[in-house]
């Protein structure tokens, strides 16, 4: 015990220096430093500091219920390699000899290759007399070989045919239900809240499917002509997908303090654009380039909501091409 | 030992003198060339990371229910994706600093490049015979957003799926071919194919990733042939003499030491500070939203971008030919990564210097350069800020729709007024350096004259 005591201590007192220094007294490559024993001992300091970090992460990893682990997984790891970050650091500034050297940047340019490679692909070529009609042939090749690879790309998705984007499972007589397929009646729908519907019997996981069913105080509603029948005791539906970016159009501003605040409008939270339910989905403010689709409704003799139509344009953000009136189902 | 390590490998690779050149490979000294290292060094934390996530991940939008161990979300039906996510947040032992520290990870990066870019710009880097370095770092930066935005998209979150909403918006909105691009990449009208989820997945953790390491691998080939670029410090330094510290032993420990500090940095970030915490956003749903959403940072300028827009389709009758969102979210980018990417050229048309440059210009060594990228950047930076809008609502009780119209103004106005400002200012500095030497010289002549 005692023996490799003293064995460790020679070796932290750097007793095997000597014959490593013999071997260099010869001409150095690399600039000669001063010895820096405190620094030395300053690294290997923070060398054992990053190796107890380590250690203690894989002690939490391994402690059952520990509370705060992410706290504490993150402080041990990212602490052990902070040490040996300082432990780097500490070694580059003071166990690394200051050498500053000069070089000459490399020579831009190499002419003679220049005019070798030149040479030997002009002179690969002498055999060739039909220079151009040999490149035609050679990127029709390329061409059509490059999209014969791309071709099965296609089967991505239906390319060539957008009349999908135009899709909605509402038709005439289909009930207005809630996310849980719940019919709503007339007598459900309040003033001064939104309420979200879907078709009853399709899947609600498409933008043609969600509506926005709000009810307009009596005296405000203000539909074009062709569309007065299209509200029910004041009840109005909307597609709820923003026709700018595609997101659901699910903030309604209600006029909450009279005096000074708007008349009610539909909001969507990306980009604010703003629509006024009232007024057919007319746009107030933001990006969106058209209103928001409305879709016509009616009641039947029991009190549900019914669609009596489809939508009275495409839903869904604009897509480049679209035709802008009436949505297809 | 060493010796017949060198021994070894040099005899059957032949690569000793090749690594002789390599460790005496000079790097100039100034703090801001560490930017790019610091990129790099997050990348490896990103690929180091996304390697654990990919293990737990399920790219997959089979409908489930939840049952782990976040009490709130219990009993939901959500999709595989999120629900494999939440599990790496709450039931896979440290997953949640693994997801975390990608998540910071992908922020830093991301900052790490458009700092080195923005180095690289104002001080003349991108110059001959550097332009081939500067257009695959402009590349790298351009698949680098779609990189992290197809990684918090596929997370299938409330967040990631508005996000995902917007880029589907933009797709589609391409003049011409948006309706059938937007099919083709979705797999069909938004939502879109359950397809696309492993679209995402696969894009995210290997085409883009394995893109994105090859040009870094380009990019430092393209560095290490023509060296490093650097600053007259002293009079040793020239166009054709290089000063530097060599990579063995002066560079190394340094920059491996920086490597680490990156790493502590975003593994403590990954630990101690929360990000896009996903369970509280809950799945996503396309008749859903949220208020007050902000994309991650480096999305903020098209996010403001979209905003400012004024509200119209470029319509030809009833026929749309320009969606709105093609001029912010397509146009926009577009447009300044051609201004970047043209710019070396711009440069060197309007100034006729097509000679070689190897030392660097301080920003008040060419007034021209650097009034124009400060004015570029305020013309970015008030779009990006401007994404931002919502938040100040909250914060200041300012007027979105007055907000609206001032960010409009400022991106007239503030672009040609910092141009001016800019570059009296480095005029003047370069004049005050000008009287210095004079001065001095004067001085330095005075006293061999009395001596």
């Amino acid at each position: 015990m005692r023996r490799l005591l003293a064995a460790l201590l020679l070796w932290l007192a750097g007793g095997r220096r000597k014959r490593r220094e013999a071997e260099e007294e010869r001409e150095r490559i690399v600039a000669p430093a001063p010895k820096a024993p405190a620094a030395e001992l300053v690294v290997v300091g923070l060398l054992f500091c990053a190796a107890a970090a380590a250690v203690a992460f894989i002690v939490f990893y391994a402690i059952d219920g520990l509370r705060g682990h992410t706290q504490w997984f993150g402080l041990a790891f990212g602490g052990s390699l902070g040490f040996l970050g300082a432990a780097l650091i500490v070694w580059s500034k003071k166990l690394v000899p200051v050498e500053e050297i000069e070089e000459n940047y490399p020579e831009p340019e190499h002419p003679e290759e220049q005019e070798a490679l030149h040479r030997i692909v002009r002179e690969s070529g002498s055999p060739v007399t039909r220079k151009g009609l040999l490149t035609a042939a050679a990127t029709a090749a390329g061409g059509a070989l490059g999209l014969a690879a791309l071709t099965p790309a296609v089967s991505l998705g239906p390319v060539f045919d957008t009349s999908s984007l135009y899709g909605t499972p509402w038709r005439r007589g289909r009930r207005l239900v809630d996310q849980d397929g719940k019919p709503l009646r007339v007598d459900d729908i309040a003033e001064a809240t939104f309420y979200t519907a879907y078709p009853e019997g399709a899947s609600q996981d498409t933008v043609g499917a969600p509506l926005v069913v709000v009810r307009i105080p009596a005296g405000e509603m203000a539909l074009p002509a062709d569309r007065v029948d299209w509200a029910v005791e004041g009840i109005v539906a909307y597609s709820k997908i923003c026709t700018h970016a595609a997101c659901a159009v699910s903030l309604y501003r209600k006029p909450l303090f009279p005096p000074t605040a708007p008349r009610p409008a539909l909001v969507c939270p990306c980009h604010y654009s703003t629509f006024d339910p009232a007024r057919a989905g007319k746009v107030l403010f933001g990006p969106a380039g058209r209103a928001l689709p409305q879709l016509p409704l009616r009641a039947d003799r029991r009190g549900f909501l019914r669609a009596a139509g489809n939508f009275s344009g495409p839903v869904g953000p604009s897509w480049s091409g679209v035709r802008t009136k009436g949505a297809r189902s | 030992m060493i010796r017949r390590t060198i021994g070894f490998v040099d005899s059957r690779s032949g690569a000793a003198p090749f690594l002789t050149k390599a460790l005496r490979y000079l790097f100039p000294d100034h703090w801001s060339f560490l930017l790019g290292e610091v990129a790099l060094y997050a990348f490896i934390v990103l690929v180091a990371t996304g390697v654990y996530l990919t293990l737990y991940f399920e790219p997959s939008l089979g409908e489930t229910v939840y049952h782990g161990s976040y009490a709130p979300l219990r009993g939901m039906e959500m999709s595989e994706a999120y629900r494999s996510v939440v599990d790496i947040s709450f039931d896979v032992r440290a997953g949640l600093l693994i997801r975390q520290t990608h998540h910071w990870a992908a922020n830093v990066f991301v900052a790490a490049v458009v700092l080195h870019l923005l180095r690289i710009f104002f001080t003349g880097a991108f110059r001959k015979p550097r332009e081939g370095t500067y257009l695959v770092g402009l590349l790298m930066l351009m698949v680098t957003l779609p990189e992290g935005y197809l990684g918090y998209s596929m997370v299938d979150d409330l967040l990631s799926g508005m996000g995902l909403a917007i880029g589907y918006a933009v797709a589609e909105s391409v003049p011409f071919v948006g309706g059938n691009l937007a099919l083709l990449l979705w797999g069909g009208p938004y939502p879109g194919h359950a397809a696309f989820e492993s679209r995402m997945y696969i894009t995210h953790v290997f085409i883009l990733p394995v893109l994105i390491a090859t040009l870094i691998a380009l990019h430092l080939t393209l560095v290490a042939s023509r060296h490093h670029t650097q600053f007259r410090r002293t009079r040793r330094q020239s166009e054709r003499k290089l000063l530097g510290v060599p990579m063995f032993p002066g560079q190394a420990p340094r920059s491996l030491g920086l490597m680490s500090c990156v790493a502590a940095v975003l593994f403590l970030l990954g630990g101690l500070v929360q990000i896009n915490p996903i369970w509280q956003w809950g799945p996503y749903d396309v008749a859903q939203s949220t208020n007050g959403a902000q994309p991650d940072w480096y999305l903020g300028w098209l996010i403001g971008a979209l905003r400012l827009v004024p509200g119209f389709d470029l319509k030809i009758g009833d026929y749309t030919l320009v969606p709105n969102p093609f001029w912010g979210g397509a146009l926009f980018p577009l447009l300044v990564f051609v201004v970047l990417g043209a710019y070396p050229w711009v440069e060197r048309r309007i100034s006729g210097d097509r000679s070689y440059h190897n030392a660097l210009d301080r920003p008040r060594d060419a007034p021209g350069r650097t009034a124009f990228g400060a004015a570029f950047l305020a013309w970015v930076l008030v779009v990006f800020f401007a994404g931002s809008m919502d938040r100040a609502v909250v914060a200041f009780g300012l007027s979105y729709a007055a907000q609206v119209w001032i960010y409009r103004a400022a991106l007239v106005v503030l672009p040609p007024l910092i141009f001016f400002v800019v570059r009296r200012i480095c005029r003047e500095l370069q004049r005050s350096e000008q009287v210095e030497q004079e001065q001095h010289r004067a001085e330095a002549e005075a006293r061999a004259a009395r001596a």
